[in-house]
């Protein structure tokens, strides 16, 4: 592996320059997102916040721990750590590790 | 700039996008046998798509300009059943010696079934047999990391692969790392929604440097863009990534992949 804190040749400036607005309406679109549940017209909230919610709200403090390697770990987070091949009953992929011992919504 | 795109489902794509391909820079497409959207209903529906890679969409490709190669396999999620799965392993060889079939792919696991990964075992023994290249699909979502070790595992267990001589596709950065590690080339898929962005590819390069990795489009029937990698040579330009870099990450490196089988011959140059 390179050394990741010097590969893109973009200098810290010239890269919040060139990212800032994107990633501005990301976050933004992400609370938007959060208050659209909210708004959900069944106004009817599980016992149990959804596992893809809670594992995106769970996923936010990568963001903020100052650590390297966020994308990653994220990712990680969100991943299925058992090892072994399953049946032919598992449910589709949802894009957030479920434990079904958590499972509470419908 | 010339580019290769070395995982796009062209099938699934119109002749506009071939014309927007050939004038973006593309010179070459390879094509790995996949699931359509819906589940064949017999071995005899394989045989019409193996045609088609081999024999229609060269032809069409080449009207502009573009070269087209192919991988053959029945694709992971149509291998959770076994006795459709090995009736399309006993067609495969048959079309081997085409001249534009370049090995065995996109093999892999979807679920991270026991009878996908049977399949899978029994693909890589077939690559093995025939001495084919191979490429590898991993699953899409939370299954990824599990589906990756599994199938590094899988290559591993059958003792004789050269890892240099398999790319393990859709690759993202927590699982690029034991790609490299074991040796094999990783492919980054340019999705919109899913898998990489342009934006998270060209970090993955910055981060392992740009060996062994190269970027694709899998454009197909659902949300992609045939012209993601070009879309990710202008995101390395905009970072002030030289012009040899970029060669590298986006021709050089899939040709050189590529080039381990004879019968990849590109018809331009490299530099």
């Amino acid at each position: 592996m390179t050394n990741p804190r010097s590969s893109c040749p973009m200098t810290y400036r010239q890269a919040v320059d060139t990212y800032f607005l994107e990633h501005r309406s990301k976050l933004i679109d992400v609370a938007a997102f959060l208050d659209r549940l909210d708004r959900a017209s069944d106004q009817q909230k599980p016992a149990q916040e959804d596992h893809r919610v809670a594992a995106l709200r769970n996923a936010m403090s990568i963001l903020l721990d100052g650590q390297p390697d966020r994308a990653k770990r994220v990712l990680e987070q969100l991943s299925d750590p058992s090892r072994s091949p399953t049946d032919t009953t598992s449910p589709p992929a949802s894009g957030a590790h479920h434990d079904t011992q958590d499972q509470t919504t419908p | 700039m010339n580019y290769i795109d070395p995982h796009i489902h062209m099938v699934s794509r119109t002749t506009d996008d071939y014309q927007r391909m050939a004038m973006a820079g593309c010179v070459a497409v390879t094509e790995p046998a996949f699931w359509a959207g819906f589940d064949r209903v017999s071995p005899q529906g394989f045989d019409g798509y193996f045609r088609q890679l081999t024999e229609f969409e060269p032809s069409r490709a080449a009207a502009h300009g573009i070269d087209h190669y192919c991988w053959l396999c029945i694709n992971p999620k149509e291998a959770q059943d076994l006795t459709l799965a090995r009736e399309v392993i006993g067609m495969i060889p048959a079309f081997l010696d085409r001249p534009n079939v370049l090995g065995i792919g996109e093999i892999g696991l979807n679920k991270n079934t026991k009878n996908e990964l049977i399949i899978l075992e029994e693909q890589i023994a077939l690559a093995q047999r025939h001495d084919q290249l191979i490429l590898v699909h991993t699953p899409h979502l939370e299954d990824k990391l599990k589906g990756t070790r599994l199938i590094l595992d899988a290559i591993r267990r059958n003792g004789s692969i050269d890892p240099a001589r398999v790319l393990i596709d859709h690759a993202e950065e927590h699982t690029v790392g034991m790609i490299l590690d074991a040796g094999h080339w990783a492919g980054m898929t340019l999705y919109p929604d899913s898998k990489c962005t342009p934006q998270r590819a060209v970090d993955i390069i910055e981060t392992y440097s740009h060996h062994r990795l190269v970027m694709n489009s899998a454009g197909d029937w659902g949300h992609s863009d045939p012209l993601s990698v070009p879309q990710a040579r202008m995101e390395m330009a905009r970072r002030g990534h030289n012009r040899d870099t970029i060669t590298d990450a986006t021709l050089r490196n899939p040709a050189a992949f590529l080039g381990q089988c004879d019968k990849f011959q590109l018809q331009t140059s490299l530099d």
